[in-house]
């Protein structure tokens, strides 16, 4: 007997529908992890390995070696790419949160002064857009070239994360802030202890959401940074992988052409946070946050 | 101790009009009563208003014969449509136009269903574990960057990827899809699909679980199987859903994602490449000829703000909500 719950109208499955079910499911299931397996495996192969398959590794049993690691942490380019880039994506998140969760409150509250043209500004962003050179000519004036604010700053505010924010703090009964109000708590106490502790999981969401753009997020680097030694993990990966090119200012042991191994482990490493994360965050996609959110 | 509020408890976006009836506070009664609000809102403006409504008044550029170094924004002649004119005899920004175009249809033909049928797929699942680990592995790959997709695409599909490894192992000849621009249109839907069709199952899967499920059983017990089921219940009931989605990707019809066509650009060509975006940045920042390109970045823009705007129309005539309702 199998633990699965089936209404007791419902007709016993087919053994054909179960055979096609069942083998879609793996195909699907195959199509998106066995990319993975593979790059991983061949990350964490020796050089002689990769050279005698001749590409990727796909059978294990040659030996796991972390060299290909070991080689890409010994390239100062990539290990300081890969701090910028824990940096931008930490503080750019903090920043982008707070702001967030501080605005989609003042936002939650219809009928406060100034709310209209505060709600005006931010749902216009989804129908008009500055564009690139605007952005682009902006930016550079405004001095932020070789900076990394020019990074985090114009991707700062996303205006859906504001609204799915927004939406939840609605939800959430008016009862609760009256009576926090009655009470004598103002505005930021009632956000942080009375909607913060409720909002967790859409909060976690949205920090993810964050962080993930964060993560990334080459274009406003190679827009911006002309400074190479200032470029993030994604730019290094778009050039030293994508693009197969030499790595700049990589003095001594990294001018050669990067190896198909190292290659592959600095994907992993761009992929890895992703994977570290998700777990945590994932189940609140099935609960549904984010759609009730956007319905509501 | 707290100010009178005027908003009733279940304030909502949903009654605006509404709120005309209530009593009319003083503005300054108000803003004695709303400064921390303000207060709160105040670092989301400046970054709204500094990086998005700043850089949205400086499309003037469009109009201008720009010199960044001599003139800037405010020294630079006025020149009207010139841009505009020139954008309609280029044959690069025409390319760009149609390209864009065919991938819109292409994707709505060969994309726009995978997520639906994935939903199907997943909802129809009884084991609740399986389904939850079948979701866990889909959505994943939308939390990656297009420069990881595109990596792995490379790794899998290009000329030293794992398919041709095989292909040549078996004696066969090597066909590298990644530089291919004939294929281009199947390489950039199959990656879309890769990417971000797991994750676009969960509106319709959302839209499945508010099925009521007494239709079934009623359904079933008047002796209707499963496909009758699926075509009398299921499918009207994502119906809604299915329209509002298919109407605002028709909205956005001018928008095929940036990155995903720059990057394969040197690859593939600007033949079979080029879309709005890409010609945006290689004919204003590449080539200096920033009013040029945000003439043509601003053409886009406005386009496709009409389109959004026709489109949520439609929704809102058929009875949905739209994106944007009136909240």
């Amino acid at each position: 007997m199998s633990a699965v719950k089936r209404a007791a109208w419902e007709e016993r499955p087919t053994v054909a529908g179960k055979a096609t079910k069942g083998a879609a499911i793996v195909v699907i299931a195959l199509l998106v992890l066995f990319p993975l397996y593979t790059i991983a495996l061949t990350s964490l192969s020796s050089s002689e390995t990769v050279n005698r398959v001749g590409g990727l590794v796909v059978w294990p049993g040659d030996g796991i070696t972390f060299d290909a690691y070991e080689q890409m942490f010994r390239n100062p380019v990539v290990l300081r790419s890969l701090i910028v880039s824990l940096a931008i994506t930490a503080v750019g998140t903090v920043v982008s949160v707070v702001v967030s969760v501080l605005g989609a409150y003042s936002l939650s509250r219809p009928g406060s002064f100034g709310h209209k043209t505060i709600l005006f500004s931010v749902l216009m962003m989804f129908v008009v857009f500055p564009g690139l050179i605007p952005v682009y000519l902006w930016v550079s004036a405004i001095g932020l070239r070789d900076n990394y604010l020019a990074i985090i700053l114009p991707m700062a505010v996303s205006a859906f994360n504001v609204v799915v924010l927004r939406a939840f703090f609605m939800s959430i009964p008016q009862e609760l802030f009256d009576a926090a109000r009655i009470d004598g708590a103002g505005e930021f106490r009632v956000l942080w202890q009375i909607v913060a502790p409720l909002s967790k999981a859409v909060i976690s969401v949205v920090t993810l959401f964050y962080a993930v753009a964060y993560w990334n997020n080459w274009f406003n680097a190679f827009l911006y940074l002309d400074d190479t030694s200032k470029w993030p993990l994604a730019l290094v990966l778009r050039t030293y992988v994508v693009e197969s090119a030499p790595l700049p200012q990589a003095s001594g042991l990294s001018n050669a052409p990067p190896t198909l191994a190292v290659k592959m482990a600095i994907v992993m490493i761009a992929i890895v946070p992703a994977l570290i994360i998700y777990p945590f965050v994932q189940k609140h996609f099935k609960k549904g946050v984010i759609i009730g959110a956007v319905k509501g | 101790m707290t100010a009178p509020t005027v908003e009733s408890p279940a304030a909502k976006a949903g009654d605006a009009p509404k709120r005309a009836v209530k009593p009319k506070v003083h503005w300054r009664t108000r803003l004695r009563r709303d400064w921390p609000l303000l207060l709160m809102a105040a670092p989301m403006m400046i970054l709204v208003w500094g990086f998005w409504w700043i850089p949205t008044l400086g499309n003037v550029v469009a109009f201008q014969d720009y010199k960044p170094y001599t003139g800037g924004i405010f020294g630079s002649r006025l020149v009207g449509f010139t841009h505009f004119q020139m954008l309609f005899s280029d044959p690069e920004f025409m390319r760009a136009m149609v390209n864009t175009l065919s991938i819109t249809a292409f994707q709505l033909v060969f994309y726009f269903p995978v997520p639906i049928m994935l939903a199907l797929l997943m909802h129809s699942l009884v084991s609740a574990k399986l389904r939850s680990l079948l979701q866990s592995v889909v959505y994943l790959p939308y939390f990656f960057s297009w420069v990881l997709v595109i990596a792995i695409f490379q790794q899998m599909l290009g000329g030293a990827g794992l398919l041709n490894q095989l292909l040549r192992a078996g004696g066969f000849e090597g066909v590298d899809w990644m530089t291919d621009p004939d294929t281009f249109l199947l390489l950039v839907t199959s990656q879309a699909i890769w990417k971000d069709a797991g994750f676009g199952a969960i509106i319709f899967l959302a839209a499945l679980a508010a099925i009521d499920p007494n239709l079934y059983e009623a359904a079933a017990v008047d002796g209707a199987g499963r496909w009758r089921r699926l075509w009398h219940i299921t499918l009207p009931g994502i119906r809604p859903v299915i329209v509002l989605l298919l109407i605002l990707r028709l909205g956005d019809a001018l928008n095929v994602g940036f990155e995903q066509f720059f990057l394969q650009r040197s690859a593939v060509g600007s033949q079979a490449s080029e879309v709005f975006d890409t010609f945006v940045y290689y004919s204003g920042i590449r080539t200096g000829d920033f009013d040029y390109g945000a003439a043509a970045g601003l053409f886009k823009g406005v386009v496709g703000l009409v389109l959004i705007l026709a489109a949520n129309k439609a929704a809102h005539m058929m009875g949905e909500r739209g994106v944007y309702s009136k909240s």
